[in-house]
């Protein structure tokens, strides 16, 4: 390879969803794959290690709380931080690689810190047709006029609720239908930590 | 019917308040069947009631329950029971008030068929955006414990089991019987090769029965009320009655309860109102958005299983989306092919880059850079990618698309006209100021 070609910047890739930090740099092969953590190194919050054993025990093999246990380390740490990985590896007593695998797969595990509040904003065929993307793309310019931070706002696919069309989810909460004249006021009720839209969600069906 | 043209029996005492209580759903008749078939009958004489009422699966694939209950191996060995709640098709949401507002009758339904399958360990995977309904399956769970529906030697009878509900954390691929079981088991949810099927190997390699939230619903009523009593509604080979959920360019969009065999039309005019004053049907999806869409003159056929089949299209899940003609078509396919690339588990070849390739090629047509060759070329994809996997998200992607490109062929072929007509006009203002 030529000594120009060698130093011609590498394309940026948009990172894709679920994506882990370090996702796009190379792996390190002079390291030894990291093993299960020792729980002398690792300290784990009591509450959160209480919460992954009583998880393990409900089920006939260990592994199957891997995904009730990584969403516990995401409430706690935000995300699903290489610190949060460690910890819930070490109680599982699995390595943070086979965690890792998990997390880069789901939608709701964030390998990325992104903020602690989520506005999902479905923008699938039901709610794509009732123009759903144009509340998403209000929500997202609110967002930014106001100065909103902390929170990740996304397009998501279809949440289940289409009879509530165009619907979002605001930290699990869904409320619907929505105009793009709302925009203001669920980035306002999220910024002063109100209920948003309250009486237009689906508890209120 | 009612009045109405709605059919309500799983629907019947869904708006009392406190119906989704123990006691709220005791008062109402429930748990009767429970006791019927846990002290009165035999395994084998729940499974022969569940096959003789034709009950057929209520998920996507409607193969009946019975027979599928059946397939489940005899002998002392552990076999388990899966609820799929992971309802992520778009454009249903029938589960999601099932569960919300009835969560024990889905319980009840799980004991019966975990007694017909001889499984004793049980689970309800439900996706975990429904958090509000997994906190209502959770409350419900306890109460039953509480009051000995689940646990050891249910009311003294000879049958243990025990219920988890399992909250996932956001896949579509899930909702596929043996991706959902590699995401119980801790995994990535990646489809499994079949055979062999779940009913052989499947959780932890043991025998399981999967089931969807509607099918076990319908399981107590099937018991309480015999097998001829369900066959009473519906058609000969789609018997009983279906919760249907409506969506998309509708005046009155949710959940109704229906006899099997009403029109389509009775279903988005009669119920749903149909499209807004002044618009009309383009076209529908009949069973969630992997069925291939139909045009309004297919709303007069009876929605069965059957009828769906023979018009090219599917009942699927049961999830009707209308799209009227203000929506551009290519809008509904780019939107379409964008879900299923997004979703797509990229173990298979086929469906990781075709759905891929979909997009982009959708993405073309939208802004005038497609000819008409390239819609040639798509439908080609589309027939390489179905059949061709694992799995079938890739064939719910292509069978769609396919069927648009064959209705709105004219209208692809205008839109890149118009599109490019457009860029060569702002070309034009660019250059000249």
């Amino acid at each position: 390879m030529s000594e120009a070609e060698s130093e011609r910047p590498l394309p940026v890739r948009a990172a894709p969803a679920g994506a882990v930090t370090g996702w796009d740099q190379a792996v390190d092969l002079t390291k030894d794959p990291a093993l299960i953590p020792d729980a002398a190194e690792i300290s784990v919050p009591p509450e959160l290690r209480s919460e992954i054993e009583i998880t393990m025990a409900r089920y006939p093999e260990r592994h199957s709380a891997a995904l009730p246990a990584l969403t516990a380390a995401q409430r706690l740490h935000g995300w699903c931080s290489p610190e949060a990985i460690d910890q819930v590896a070490c109680v599982m007593g699995v390595t943070p690689a086979y965690l890792t695998s998990v997390v880069t797969f789901y939608d709701m595990l964030k390998g990325q810190p992104v903020g602690t509040n989520s506005v999902y904003v479905c923008t699938s065929v039901a709610c794509c047709v009732r123009d759903a993307k144009a509340v998403h793309d209000a929500i997202a310019a609110a967002a930014e006029e106001a100065g909103l931070e902390d929170t990740e706002i996304r397009e998501f696919e279809c949440l289940g609720a289409c009879d509530m069309a165009p619907v979002c989810s605001v930290n699990g909460r869904f409320v619907g239908p929505l105009e793009t004249s709302d925009a203001p006021e669920i980035v306002a009720a999220i910024k002063e930590g109100r209920t948003v839209l309250p009486g237009r969600s689906l508890e209120d069906a | 019917m009612s009045p109405s043209g709605e059919t309500r029996v799983l629907l019947e005492h869904i708006d009392e308040p406190g119906c989704e209580t123990l006691a709220g759903y005791e008062r109402v008749g429930g748990y009767k069947a429970m006791r019927k078939a846990l002290l009165e009958m035999d395994p084998e004489e729940v499974v022969s009631e569940l096959e003789a009422s034709g009950l057929r699966g209520r998920g996507g694939a409607g193969f009946s329950m019975g027979k599928k209950a059946s397939f489940i191996p005899k002998g002392a060995m552990d076999k388990y029971l899966c609820c799929n709640a992971d309802e992520s098709e778009p454009g249903t949401f029938k589960d999601r008030l099932l569960m919300q507002k009835a969560p024990h009758r889905l319980i009840e339904g799980i004991i019966i068929a975990s007694w017909a399958a001889g499984a004793n360990r049980t689970f309800i995977f439900i996706r975990g955006e429904y958090e509000l309904q997994a906190e209502v399956l959770d409350r419900a769970v306890a109460e039953a414990y509480d009051a000995g529906y689940l646990g050891e030697r249910v009311l003294g009878s000879k049958h243990s089991v025990e219920l988890v509900v399992h909250r996932g954390a956001g896949a579509y691929i899930c909702g596929e019987e043996s991706a959902l079981l590699d995401a119980l088991e801790g995994k990535r949810g990646n489809p499994r090769l079949k055979p062999p099927f779940p009913a052989n190997q499947g959780l932890y390699q043991g025998p399981t029965l999967i089931n969807n939230v509607e099918t076990l619903s319908c399981a107590p009523l099937i018991i309480e009320r015999g097998a001829d009593w369900f066959r009473s509604y519906g058609t000969d080979q789609s018997a009983g009655t279906k919760v249907v959920s409506v969506s998309g360019n509708v005046q009155r969009p949710g959940n109704y309860e229906v006899e099997l065999g009403i029109t389509g039309r009775e279903l988005v005019y009669g119920l749903a109102g149909g499209p807004p004053e002044g618009h009309a049907v383009k076209c529908w999806f009949p069973g969630g958005s992997s069925a291939p869409v139909l045009l309004d003159e297919h709303l007069d056929l009876p929605y069965t299983f059957e009828d769906m089949d023979a018009a090219g299209s599917m009942l699927g899940s049961g999830a009707i989306i209308v799209v009227d003609d203000s929506v551009p078509i290519v809008h509904v396919a780019l939107r379409l092919a964008e879900f299923y690339r997004h979703e797509s588990c990229g173990k298979c070849v086929p469906c990781r880059e075709g759905t891929q390739w979909t997009v982009k090629m959708l993405e073309r047509v939208d802004s005038g850079a497609a000819t008409p060759m390239d819609l040639e070329i798509m439908a080609q994809v589309q027939e390489n990618i179905i059949g061709h996997c694992l799995c079938v998200l890739g064939d719910s992607m292509a069978m769609p698309i396919g069927s648009m490109i064959k209705h709105f062929r004219d209208e692809f072929e205008q839109h890149i006209q118009d599109a490019r007509a457009q860029g060569e006009r702002e070309l034009l203002v660019e250059t000249a100021s």
